[in-house]
């Protein structure tokens, strides 16, 4: 118990000191994480909205593959992108593994078929009050899908919060592509897993409580402000 | 002149010679194996407000958006003479209002319609003017009553400029004074030369406006006349039932 109650201490401790180590990771986190959300929404809005407002043979087939993408074991992803990535891959002569860049993609792989799911769902719904009112003038497709994206811009927060989450959770992926190297592709997720394995409680619990508060806070200012467009009315 | 041109409203009517706008001929259109409008015909001219009539299920709604082109007849034709897609607006019972703000939703319909940057200012001013709406313009047209997002859509469907515009029971839910609002802003854009067509369950409403009545029961169009003589002599068994305010079922 006092082993505990020491190690609270200590990450408290490196915490309101700025660890220096320990800030390196929470940046290279919070850098990786980001990028994958952010590509993952630039790919995922748009194919989940055109999901939504398409009609073609195979669509049912294709929403249930990206729903049951959202469920992909990030170890799988992680190998997948090793087997790219390694020398021996296709895309060996990039030497991207082991960097943050693999890192990026194997969490854009993990977080896009949420972002998509989520999106198809939001868009369809919006679009079912909408069609009628944009056909009737004369919108093109293209139109269409500029303004149900725009107008659902607050509920799409949900979807790229879930990517989010899913993102600044995952382990298994970013260790197997980014190799938990030291000063170079080391994330919060991985360091605790490191740094538990070692006993160093101190980092570990301290990259925690980051951790858990990173995500409180994202999740907490996105939500009051879809909140407050809800408000009025623009959610 | 061809026959298109003078079409009779209906037998023993005088022929108008308004330019024919829109024509459906024979029209049918069956959801769920049920037929819903089955060989409806009647035509639309260039000549002041045109109101459709008929009990619920009647086909009203119907016909408008097969005029609109938001369903395809599964027989007979639809012609719209010389309109293009954009030419054409519609305003539905319940107003669809963008999540945005009033002047959101003007900006959307003004670039929609490919009124540039520049003209857009002036263009957003005037109709909010219009719709009487100046002082609501950065509020979010979600939030607004009943009367004022039934103004705010029925001027964002004349920022299109249409030539023919399709007004779906507009004032359905609305107290006096909101419908007498409607009521001048749809007369307004019938005297700037906008074809109107307006489903009404409002007799009243159908006096003040209409100069033709289409009277449809069933899916078919049973009586196609000015609207004095749809009011005090009505050709048709049902149109007198109707106006009689019996039930029609």
């Amino acid at each position: 118990m006092q082993d505990i109650q020491a190690a609270f201490l200590a990450a408290f401790n490196l915490i309101v000191s700025l660890d220096a180590d320990l800030f390196e990771i929470v940046g290279l986190s919070l850098t990786v994480t980001l990028s994958a959300v952010a590509i993952s929404c630039l790919l995922g809005f748009p194919l989940g909205a055109l999901l939504a407002i398409s009609r073609f043979p195979g669509r049912g087939m294709i929403v249930v593959f990206i729903s049951s993408l959202m469920g992909l074991p990030p170890v799988v992803v992680g190998l997948t992108v090793y087997l790219f990535l390694s020398s021996a891959g296709p895309l060996g002569s990039w030497q991207m593994l082991y960097t943050p860049t693999a890192m990026i993609i194997a969490q854009t792989l993990l977080v896009t078929p949420i972002v998509a799911a989520l999106t198809r769902q939001i868009i369809e719904d919006l679009n079912g009050e909408y069609s009628e009112l944009l056909r009737s003038m004369s919108a093109r497709r293209r139109d269409i899908l500029s303004t149900l994206l725009w107008d659902a811009r607050y509920s799409l927060i949900t979807a790229s919060l879930a990517g989010m989450g899913r993102a600044l959770a995952e382990v298994g992926a970013v260790m197997i592509v980014g190799g938990n190297i030291n000063h170079v592709t080391r994330v919060m997720t991985t360091a605790i897993a490191l740094e538990t394995s070692k006993g160093e409680l101190a980092l570990a619990l301290g990259l925690g409580i980051i951790l858990v508060l990173l995500s409180i806070s994202i999740n907490a200012a996105l939500m009051s402000l879809r909140t407050n467009m809800e408000r009025f009315a623009y959610a | 002149m061809p026959e298109a041109d003078i079409v009779q409203l209906h037998d023993g009517a005088e022929p108008n010679p308004a330019r024919l706008i829109a024509k459906l001929e024979n029209v049918v259109f069956a959801a769920r194996s049920r037929k819903l409008v089955d060989g409806l015909t009647f035509s639309l001219r260039n000549n002041g407000i045109t109101t459709i009539m008929g009990p619920n299920g009647a086909g009203k709604s119907l016909a408008l958006r097969l005029l609109a082109r938001l369903l395809l007849p599964m027989d007979g034709y639809v012609h719209e003479c010389g309109l293009a897609a954009r030419d054409i607006a519609l305003v539905f019972q319940k107003p669809v209002m963008l999540r945005r703000s009033v002047k959101g939703n003007l900006i959307h319909a003004l670039k929609l319609h490919g009124v540039n940057r520049r003209e857009r200012p002036e263009r957003l001013a005037e109709l909010l003017r219009m719709a009487d709406l100046e002082h609501l313009s950065s509020s979010p047209a979600r939030l607004l009553s009943g009367g004022e997002q039934q103004r705010l859509a029925l001027v964002r469907a004349l920022a299109a400029q249409p030539r023919l515009l399709l007004l779906d029971e507009p004032t359905a839910s609305l107290d006096p004074q909101a419908t007498q609002a409607i009521e001048k802003l749809v007369m307004q854009a019938s005297n700037n030369g906008t074809k109107i067509v307006l489903v009404t369950h409002d007799i009243g409403q159908a006096r003040r406006l209409a100069f033709d009545v289409v009277f449809l029961h069933q899916g078919f169009a049973h009586e196609h006349s000015p609207a004095e003589t749809f009011f005090t002599e009505p050709q048709s068994l049902e149109a007198m039932a109707y106006l009689k305010g019996e039930l029609l079922v």
